[in-house]
């Protein structure tokens, strides 16, 4: 049994402002983003029976929507949670379980209001074998494998920076782009250290701001009427690795990554060559790199060559991260929303930097360090 | 909070924490696989066979990776290398590097080092220093 084809996102929206939204509470964030969905879906509120979000509970998005669900899925996986959310609405559409599903997403990453505090629980796994070495946040943990990728793969510092540099292109033609001022190779590298190997500018953003999408399946989808044309679902994976970054198998490459990856592929029945379009969670400047490699579009060792010809920047061959990304677009803490979010547009034709003729779209997440992992295959081709 | 934050042993972890206690890095070894894993559980990850014992471990590791922290936890001084190492016994373990610059040119990869312990709170944590530097 396969999905393929049989389901659509109908609704997709971000919440009106983006960067710094001091007067929304995260839940206030899900609940903005959910209204500019369902606005953007045309449909009536009461047709919505099934509810699925991270960072907050689909209780109280739910209640706070004035929705009564048929079905609820809190996946909270971290930032790929949106795209696992997608893949369990669409096997619950098709199930017969419910037939129109909310995605939200909202976090107040940069003002923090009411979107809890971040303490460590010490007898975790986490807080007994990582916490006391004295990590401070992600930007300390994340980018742990990089020097090892560097070893094994000759991998450059100036190379690394490239990836902060071509996002930007793509940022500089986005309003809505937090960061948008063109940078060079020797801007990030002469950037603040964070965390050796990596600079302030291949690190992401910290903003506020939200998500939601509307899924439901392509037959219901023919007979709405929408105010955009339906994105069908061909394929979509999930997977984990480990909540201990340290814990990975290879530092080197995801296994979350190329487990997903795999099963999105596989079940859309698309090769590599089909994608007009590339979004991969870029939490840091490595990551589309892994990504890259680890989705089979190159092989590895050869992402940062392939980023540095050009393919992924405006005019190449495999538009990646058009939107900035989370290096210079936006980044709450669980980005993956906003990757799907440009996945739609650029599949739609609206988004600032459009590429012309997307026929399929990749989105590919991480949850946690190499946590986890959620991709989607969308195309607004009607199988 | 201005001390290193001190892990919180659970029944399942308390005799790797015991172990650190005593100077002595041990872990878990399978009698079936007869292979070592981390973090320690009543039961082997590969086979689920409970027949596992507690070996000590030679202390010997190698650099696996790190990165250089340039903002501070509480009780740390930045810049502080936070590292994997490679534990010559199989397993891979989150750590710090001490009794070394905490520099790019003086922390190679695969470097050897040797396990020494460190305090945080009542507990000892295991750390890593350069293979024959003096303790
Ligand atoms: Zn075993």
């Amino acid at each position: 049994m396969s999905i393929k084809g049989q389901i659509a996102i109908v609704g997709a929206a971000e919440t009106s402002e983006l960067g710094r939204i001091p007067q929304l509470s995260a839940l206030g964030l899900h609940a903005d983003a959910a209204v500019n969905a369902i606005r953007d879906c045309g449909i009536d509120k009461a047709e919505i029976d099934g509810v699925a979000s991270a960072g907050q509970s689909p209780v109280a998005v739910a209640k706070h929507l004035g929705i009564t669900p048929t079905w609820v899925d809190g996946t909270s996986v971290g930032g790929c949670s949106f795209m696992l959310h997608v893949r369990h609405a669409a096997a619950a559409i098709a199930a017969g379980m419910c037939e129109v599903v909310l995605v939200t997403h909202g976090e107040s990453g940069r003002s923090r209001v009411g979107n809890g505090a971040w303490s460590p629980d010490l007898q975790s796994l986490n807080g007994q074998f990582e916490v006391p070495y004295g990590p401070t946040g992600p930007p300390t943990m994340f980018p742990i494998g990089v020097l090892r990728y560097m070893k094994e793969t000759g991998l450059t510092a100036e190379q690394l920076a490239t990836v902060a540099v071509v996002q930007r292109q793509w940022a500089a033609q986005n309003p809505r782009a937090m960061m948008r001022d063109p940078i060079t190779v020797e801007d990030v590298l002469a950037s603040r250290m964070i965390a050796y190997p990596m600079h302030l500018l291949e690190c992401c953003l910290v903003t506020d701001g939200g998500g939601a999408l509307l899924v439901t399946s392509a037959e219901r989808a023919r007979s709405m009427d929408l105010t955009s044309p339906p994105v069908y679902v061909l394929g979509t994976g999930e997977s984990c690795e480990t909540p201990m970054v340290s814990q990975m198998e290879d530092f080197t490459t995801s296994k979350a990554f190329r487990v997903s990856g795999a099963k999105a592929f596989a079940e859309s029945g698309i090769g590599h060559a089909d994608v007009d379009h590339l979004m991969i969670y870029d939490a840091f400047a490595h990551l589309p790199i892994y990504g890259l490699e680890d989705l089979g579009f190159v092989g590895r060792g050869e992402a940062a060559a392939f980023i540095g010809e050009g393919n992924t920047a405006p005019g190449g061959s495999l538009p990646l991260n058009t939107n900035g990304g989370g290096l210079s677009y936006t980044h709450t803490g669980m980005y993956g929303m906003f990757a799907i979010q440009e996945s739609v547009r650029q599949l739609r034709g609206t988004a600032a930097a459009q590429v012309p003729g997307v026929e399929v779209s990749v989105a590919h997440g991480v949850g946690g360090m190499f946590g986890a992992s959620g991709t989607l295959v969308l195309t607004n081709q009607a199988q | 909070m201005t001390s290193k934050a001190a892990p919180v042993p659970t029944p399942e972890t308390q005799p790797y924490w015991d172990g650190c206690a005593a100077g002595e890095l041990r872990l878990q070894r399978c009698t079936h696989c007869d292979t070592f894993y981390f973090p320690p559980r009543p039961f082997c990850p590969d086979c689920l066979s409970d027949e596992v014992v507690w070996k000590p471990l030679s202390g010997r590791a190698t650099l696996h990776t790190y990165v250089i922290n340039h903002r501070a936890a509480p009780g740390f001084e930045a810049p502080y290398a936070i590292a994997v190492v490679q534990l010559e016994e199989g397993p891979r373990l989150m750590s710090n590097i001490v009794g070394v610059p905490q520099t790019p040119e003086a922390l190679e990869l695969d470097m050897a080092l040797q396990v020494a312990f460190e305090g945080r709170g009542d507990v000892q944590v295991p750390v890593f220093r350069p293979a024959g530097s003096v303790s």
